[in-house]
């Protein structure tokens, strides 16, 4: 279980940016993290994953306490991450970084796989540059495979369904359910759409840095966003004042 | 032929096929070896300057080697060379040259004139690397392209690291129809220095250049790059500059143009910065330390 306990994060100025946090990933399962924008959803990605550090509270992974363990530590402990918005590399390939990620040079056969997962031709994309010649959405396909190919306990994706066309969108959905399936890794899975919500085992609202709900979709999905404010509203108006 | 030159000559690219064609083989200032094949002729220039290389017209597919190493100290080797390239030939040359020295000075100054023919394309490799504890190892290349209509080169060159100084100049003229593409990569560490100017002149109509040098600038080293695209004709031009900073490393980027034609479609970029903290971040994710994620990054850019 990938569990995050009490954990507070202010920003540089001092600004609660999340307020004693409490998510447990269980193995096998997808927990999905909603809410408006700004709530902290990313927020919440980058302190599992290290990123962010300085926070109270702790962070556990199958048990153990990896909350001093810095970003590679907590890669080498079984955590994946997916960016939202993918990284390019001048003078990487499409195969360099899928190569890195399951740290070892991949055949043809499982690089077709790995990108046939996420619904690209190997041989159309595997020797292409990383850089913004690849469209956005190729980008952040390609940004899955990685996390993918590292066939981690845990993966966490902050908002893989953004730059995905909706043909991708489904092809997506079907391969965090499949993860589901054939693999024991828990996925927790930063999201606004629908189609990911509905698969989740488990949602968790997030809304002014705090878990305002959690439960199954058919808890969470009738009510979700009832009372909250419009995140981003310079004045604070409720959506319901309009 | 010693050791050293043989280690040399392994990492700038000779292989031993490169026995079965032309080649020209140059040891501490002398020639060392030299074939020749039915459709490229070598021929040696008076006193051991350099080489003449004629490349019969339409050859195809064939590989010309040409290295040069130098391993005495206090050597300072001089050597021109010229090449004729047929029309309709289609060639590459492997170039490459290799200093050791691990006290007082050894350098190399290359001079090269490619008179590429109508239509034929050269296919130019060119590897340079120093090695040794002495800080006196020095590669100057002066290289002249003279592109005839409808003709091709491509300059694939880099400068591998453990030259304490170079100067690189390359110049190049087009006439119609002809295409220079350049990719140079350069790793600079320690006290090096590197000056690396481009000037290339777009004469004939449809001409085309494409100039990109991607550098990594480490420990106090300093490297400058020029570049200047004259346009004369309709044509196109393209000259970027890509470097990366590490510890106090410093990079000089003069990219410039000149258009003296109104539809002469010329542009420069030029990036330096160090690594950009988000791609360690990422390569940090996939399980590689900082250390082992900049060493990756470099090898990516500079691949």
């Amino acid at each position: 279980m990938l569990e995050m306990k009490n954990i507070s994060f202010k920003a540089d100025d001092g600004k609660d940016i999340v307020k004693n946090i409490n998510i447990t990933v269980p193995e096998g399962q997808i927990v999905a993290v909603t809410g408006p924008n700004g709530g902290g959803k990313s927020t919440v990605a980058k302190l599992f994953s290290g990123i962010y550090k300085s926070y109270e509270g702790q962070i556990l992974l199958d048990g153990k306490d990896i909350t001093a363990l810095d970003i590679t530590e907590r890669a080498n402990e079984g955590l994946g991450y997916g960016f939202q918005r993918p990284v390019s590399f001048k003078g990487f390939r499409v195969r360099d970084i899928i190569n890195i990620a399951a740290g070892k040079e991949m055949s043809n056969d499982e690089l077709k796989d790995i990108m046939g997962t996420v619904g690209l031709c190997m041989y159309d994309y595997i020797d292409r540059e990383l850089n913004s010649n690849l469209s956005g959405g190729e980008q952040k396909r390609i940004e899955i495979a990685t996390v993918l190919a590292r066939k981690t306990k845990y993966n966490i994706f902050d908002e893989p369904e953004a730059g995905i066309d909706i043909w991708s969108f489904r092809r997506l959905i079907s391969v965090f359910e499949s993860l589901r399936k054939t693999s024991s890794a828990g996925q927790l899975i930063i999201s606004h759409q629908r189609g990911i919500l509905d698969i989740a085992d488990k949602i968790i609202v997030i809304s002014g840095g705090e878990v305002t709900a959690q439960g199954t979709p058919c808890e969470i999905l009738p009510n979700l966003f009832d009372g909250e404010n419009c995140g981003d509203c310079p004045v604070g108006k409720r959506c319901s004042d309009e | 032929m010693n050791n050293l030159t043989q280690d040399l000559l392994s990492v700038i690219g000779w292989k031993d096929e490169a026995k079965n064609g032309a080649f020209s083989l140059r040891e501490n200032g002398a020639c060392a070896a030299i074939q020749s094949t039915e459709n490229i002729r070598i021929d040696r220039l008076e006193g051991g300057k350099g080489i003449e290389m004629h490349i019969k017209e339409f050859t195809r597919g064939e590989t010309a080697y040409i290295p040069a190493c130098v391993t005495k100290t206090g050597v300072h080797d001089i050597v021109t060379n010229d090449f004729y390239i047929g029309e309709g030939a289609e060639v590459t040359i492997i170039a490459g040259c290799g200093v050791h020295s691990d006290e007082g000075e050894a350098l190399h100054n290359g001079i090269h004139r490619f008179f590429v023919g109508k239509n034929a394309k050269v296919t130019y490799v060119e590897k340079h690397i120093g090695t040794g504890n002495s800080s006196g190892k020095r590669i100057d290349t002066k290289s002249e392209f003279v592109l005839a209509e409808g003709a091709v080169a491509v300059i694939d060159s880099e400068q591998l690291g453990g030259v304490d100084d170079a100067f690189r100049d390359t110049k190049a003229t087009l006439e119609k129809d002809a295409v220079f593409t350049v990719k140079e990569r350069l790793l600079t560490n320690g006290d090096n220095r590197v000056d690396t100017n481009f000037e290339v002149y777009l004469n004939g109509e449809n001409s085309k250049t494409d100039v990109v040098s991607r550098s990594v600038a480490r420990g106090n080293s300093v490297q400058r790059y020029t570049s200047n695209i004259i346009g004369n004709a309709v044509c196109t031009g393209h000259t970027e500059c890509d470097a990366i900073l590490a510890e106090k490393g410093s990079v000089e980027a003069v990219p410039a143009l000149v258009a003296r034609c109104a539809d002469a479609e010329l542009i420069h970029e030029a990036a330096i910065g160090k690594i950009a903290g988000e791609q360690l971040m990422k390569l940090c994710t996939l399980g590689l330390t900082r250390q082992e994620a900049e060493q990756k990054i470099i090898e990516g850019f500079l691949k």
